[in-house]
């Protein structure tokens, strides 16, 4: 690869290409949200702007941390953030009915942390499995375990969303790391039987609830499925094009509820309609698919896993937030990453592009050579 | 434990499984994000007008706008029911948030903002209770604009409540006219479930409960407006959109003569009675009215228990119509008309009957109302006189068979083709229905009873009015109310137009040749009624009383037991124009300003000299208790000083049954049929002089 000599080197080595396809998203948001506030920077467009920005700037840094500070580092954040998950436990505040945050000066959700940590924890177990063990006993039940601990005080918060993101990102890195296919085919049986199971002496009475009303949203037009179907109101009348730019009267005349976070999905397709609602999933897949070949190009397991693991990861904040305002899965609260308010979600995204730049760093580093 | 892997897993392996499942993941994660604009691509390009629609009727608040209904207005074009302007509050129910506590602290604001009192927020109270949830429950009615702009400012504040600025039903005559237009009300929950029409459920919306305003309804009701403003999902306007205005209902034009209606409805005074003026040469009603009556301006806005109840314990029944639901022995008015029924039968007009004030018929003895007797006399002196000895024996001779059909020719006992809910309609008795209804033969005593007006004779005020025109004209004229419906081209009546002179020559000496009727001569110059009295009696008078105190006069009787006084005329007598029926219900001749021929005069007076009429009028009023809203404000004050009511009295009766149903009007009329029961078989009245509270006579059968 030939390069300007007026650029200079480190400069010109940035990866770009995916750096403008962030900025692209997260300016989009930022403008949605300009139009969610009713035409105005305050509260949320310019706040969120300067964090996003503050935030991609320490992804930079972060890519030039190398893999082997990943790789020692994973386990022990991991047992960090599950004494973290215990003391919420014990400690933590109460908001919105569920415990979730803890006040160490600034609220903290270690939740948020275990998204992308789970993951690194799982790479981390495989790397250090030797292969000929891969198809055994063993390679399964430390990875459940790494799993299930965190996964099940998450889901005690309340928080299922989070907890199932949880199971998903580590399930996704034992796949990658071949555990037998057939286990997985099982495990969908097997969730299939349990699920009704689940739903009747697990679930929590609100939570029952939102599965029951996303099954019929119009059942309860009024409460918890409003949520729903206003979502479905706004992006439905957005039609081909949208309403236009600061035209959406579901946002605007505040139908739409959490229209400039965990909805705010919906609050961009009724101003750009289907055709901004494409470019966007499209944004997030490039995104994604970007993720996923710096683990296919990556030359360490440890990195591989990581990379994929983290892209998963993202893919599942989309998938599982679109699904919801879309009307295909409950609400769970869970937000579109980059776009949404606020800064659990968007530090979490931009930690795991820090460190899939990083691997990405030293992949070039490694062909270069 | 697992199964031992049968193949050695190398690094190489392992490399080449994680590309090929990490190629799987991107596949399923691609496949998924194409899953997600799939989905979105259905709800925003397939669905996409459904959910237009959904965020429109989000965005956009449509409020209905009552019509303005149309008015009833009187032959000259004045208006008997038409709108006024009105700022209203109601309380939607189900739009009430935050249960107990938040109705509470929205009605104490209310109570604030509008001045209520206790009693107000109370009546609110119970007829928020007793609503459905999406009835309206009016709050306050006809408020000033300053309140009712309060409240619209602070509508963010009272949820459920709805502040309309529309229309309301307003009668200039109160309830001079109650019984003709009848009234206005909300709807009831049985209407709106029946049509689920919105427009039943806005606030402010009324439609017609009775009379006119009922029969009329789809002509008066007129179409919706639309009003659309654009909301936030907390209420707050945002703009408004283009409104559809309604359209008004149509104008109903009467042959009614408002004027007239009016003092025919003050000069009833105190009677429970009624008065109905006919135009004869066309039939149209000039005048109906029914007093005492209820104030169709209250019955609107809602009536509370209390006024229901004051209006169903009067014992001048004003929730009914009596000119179509009364029912009376007509009395002696009718002996006009038996007159007639003689001729035909071949009686000459000069053959005689001496009256010798008693006549044995059997075992019986029939009396007339004159002690001694009147005499010899000819159908014109008996007319005059009202002899009931002359009409028991010229209708012994021919049967009263002979005079039934004609009866039913000038109109007694027919239904006429009115907008009217309710005409009673009355018997014309014959020995055929006698034997159909009682399962008797006809006796000798019934014929006599019957020739008189008593008996098994019953009619409504209407049908009298009918029979003076019909009589006045010698023509069928047919009633009409409606200015689009005159029956015009009535044929003649199958009379010689001599016998129809000898009657009417006879009604004009009954008043200007020293007949009974003297009081009602006319004071116009040039301009002479010819008319007929009645007294219909309402009780046995038995032998022993006869004998021992004589017949106990009507002002010492309690009032149910008094004679019915009727009237019965038509002016000029040379060129007959109105016809006039008066009837009041135990009126006992016991006051002469206030018995049937003054007020037939005065009446009549209004038609030709309407200065002279005002002037009757404003000399009589005040011994009464002045006019018509004086006197019901009185007795409202009076009502509630003496019943010290419960709070709960004052809520609305949103039950209230339309007043010509109610069971008060049931009871009057079943009073009137049993009168008939009782008395037919055996009882027999006379006629007195009327006004002058002589004897009036009565007999019996031993």
């Amino acid at each position: 690869m030939t390069r300007s000599r007026i650029v200079p080197d480190p400069i010109a080595r940035q990866p770009w290409r995916i750096i403008a396809l962030v900025v692209a998203i997260g300016a989009f948001g930022q403008i949605v949200l300009y139009s969610a506030a009713g035409g105005s920077l305050q509260p949320w467009a310019l706040s969120q702007g300067i964090r996003f920005f503050v935030l991609l700037g320490a992804a930079l840094a972060i890519s030039y941390v190398p893999e082997r500070v990943w790789k020692s580092a994973a386990l022990p954040a991991y047992v960090v953030i599950v004494i973290a998950l215990v003391l919420v436990e014990l400690v933590g505040a109460v908001r919105g009915g569920s415990q979730r945050w803890l006040d160490v000066g600034i609220k903290l959700q270690p939740s948020e942390f275990m998204k992308p940590v789970i993951v690194l924890a799982c790479a981390r177990f495989y790397d250090m499995l030797p292969p000929n063990e891969t198809r055994r006993f063993g390679a399964i039940w430390p990875a459940a375990l790494l799993i299930g601990i965190p996964a099940a005080l998450i889901a005690k918060q309340p928080d299922l969303g989070t907890a199932l993101m949880v199971c998903g990102g580590g399930v996704v890195v034992m796949f990658l790391a071949g555990v037998p296919m057939r286990l997985f085919i099982g495990g969908a049986l097997a969730l299939a039987v349990a699920a009704p199971i689940a739903f009747n002496y697990v679930l929590h009475d609100y939570q029952r609830n939102r599965v029951l009303i996303f099954l019929d949203p119009e059942s309860d037009p009024l409460r918890t499925g409003y949520h729903i179907s206003q979502s479905k109101i706004a992006i439905g009348s957005g039609g081909l094009w949208g309403k236009g730019f600061l035209n959406g009267t579901q946002s605007h005349l505040d139908y739409l509820p959490e229209g400039h976070t965990d909805f705010v999905f919906a609050t961009m397709a009724e101003e750009w309609g289907l055709v901004g609602g494409c470019l966007l999933i499209l944004a997030f897949i490039l995104v994604v698919r970007w993720g996923v070949n710096v683990g296919q190009q990556a030359t360490t397991r440890f990195a591989r896993l990581t990379a994929a693991g983290l892209a998963t990861t993202i893919f599942f904040y989309v998938a599982i937030n679109l699904a919801m305002v879309m009307g295909l899965a409950p609400v769970v609260g869970i937000p579109l990453p980059l776009v949404s308010f606020g800064s659990s979600a968007q530090m979490t995204v931009l930690l795991c592009l820090g460190i899939l730049m990083s691997i990405d760093r030293t992949n070039r580093r490694v062909s270069r050579r | 434990m697992m199964r031992r892997s049968p193949k050695m897993v190398t690094e190489a392996m392992q490399t080449y499984s994680f590309s090929r499942r990490a190629w799987l993941l991107g596949t399923a994660q691609a496949g998924v994000g194409l899953l997600l604009a799939g989905r979105m691509g259905w709800l925003a390009i397939a669905q996409n007008e459904k959910y237009n629609l959904l965020a429109e009727s989000n965005r956009v608040n449509l409020t209905m706008i009552p019509p303005r209904r149309g008015w009833i207005v009187d032959r000259h074009g004045a208006p008997i029911a038409n709108n006024r302007t009105d700022f209203r509050i109601d309380i939607i129910p189900d739009r009430l948030e935050g249960g107990d506590a938040g109705r509470d602290r929205v009605l104490a604001l209310l109570a604030r903002l509008l001045d209520l009192t206790p009693d107000d927020v109370e009546r609110i109270r119970i007829d928020l209770d007793g609503a459905a949830g999406f009835q309206p429950v009016q709050v306050a009615e006809n408020i000033s604009w300053d309140r009712f702009a309060a409240i619209s400012l602070r509508q963010p504040e009272l949820p459920g409540v709805a502040p309309t600025r529309g229309f309301a039903r307003a009668y200039p005559a109160g309830a001079a006219v109650a019984h003709l237009t009848g009234y206005v009300g909300a709807a009831n929950a049985e209407q709106f479930k029946k049509t689920h029409d919105p427009l039943l459920v806005t606030p402010g919306f009324k439609l017609g409960k009775d009379g006119l305003e009922k029969q009329l309804e789809p002509l008066l009701r007129g179409v919706a407006g639309a009003k659309r403003v654009e909301v936030t999902a907390r209420g707050k306007v945002v703009a408004e959109l283009p409104t559809r205005a309604d359209v008004p209902g149509k104008t109903q034009r009467l042959t009614i003569d408002a004027g007239l209606q009016e003092y025919a409805a003050r000069r009833l005074g105190t009677n429970s009675g009624s008065a109905v003026v006919l135009d004869c040469r066309t039939g149209e009603m000039l005048a109906m009215v029914s007093m005492p009556a209820y104030d169709p301006n209250s019955f609107s806005d809602g009536i509370s228990h209390l006024e229901w109840k004051m209006l169903s314990d009067d014992d001048h029944v004003p929730l009914m119509n009596k000119v179509t639901q009364g029912l009376y022995p007509p009395g002696s008015t009718v002996k006009p008309m038996n007159g007639l029924a003689l001729l035909a039968a071949g009686v000459g007009a000069h053959d005689r009957i001496v009256c010798s004030g008693a006549l044995r018929v059997g075992t019986g003895i029939f009396h007339c109302h004159k002690k001694g007797g009147h005499g010899p006399l000819d159908l014109k002196g008996a007319i005059e006189q009202s002899c009931d000895i002359y009409f028991y024996e010229m209708i012994r001779r021919q049967g009263y068979d002979k005079i039934a059909p004609v009866a039913r020719m000038v109109g007694l006992g027919q239904k006429f083709d009115l907008p009217l809910a309710t005409q009673r309609y009355g018997t014309v008795p014959d020995s055929e229905w006698k034997l159909r209804k009682y399962k008797h033969p006809w006796t000798v005593a019934d014929g006599l009873n019957a020739s008189i007006g008593q008996g098994y004779v019953l009619a409504n005020p209407l049908q009298l009015a009918v029979m003076a025109a019909r009589i006045a004209s010698g023509r069928a004229l047919q009633p009409s109310l409606l200015a689009s419906h005159v029956h015009l081209d009535a044929p003649a009546l199958p009379v010689p137009s001599e016998h129809l002179a000898i009657v009417r020559d006879a009604m004009y000496g009954v008043i200007n040749q020293g007949g009974t009727g003297a009081a009602a001569r006319l004071l116009v110059p040039g301009v002479a009624i010819a008319g007929k009295t009645g007294t219909a009696q309402v009780r046995r008078i038995t032998m022993a009383e006869r004998r021992s105190t004589g017949v106990i006069k009507n002002g010492q009787l309690p009032f149910k037991m008094r004679d019915h006084a009727l009237f019965v005329g038509f002016a000029p007598h040379d060129n007959p124009q109105y016809a006039i029926a008066v009837v009041l219900e135990h009126n006992g001749h016991t006051v002469r300003n206030l018995d049937t021929p003054m007020i037939a005069r005065d009446i009549m007076t209004y038609q030709f000299d309407r200065d002279r009429a005002m002037k009757a009028l404003a000399d009589v009023e005040p011994t009464w208790g002045g006019d018509i809203g004086t006197r019901m404000a009185a007795q409202a004050a009076a009502y509630r000083a003496a019943q010290s009511p419960p709070p709960a009295a004052n809520a609305t009766k949103t039950d209230a049954t339309v007043p010509s149903d109610s069971d008060a009007v049931e009871a009057a009329t079943d009073l009137a049929n049993q009168t008939q029961a009782a008395m037919a078989p055996v009882a027999v009245t006379g006629d007195a002089e009327p006004a002058d509270a002589s004897d009036p006579s009565g007999r019996t059968q031993p």
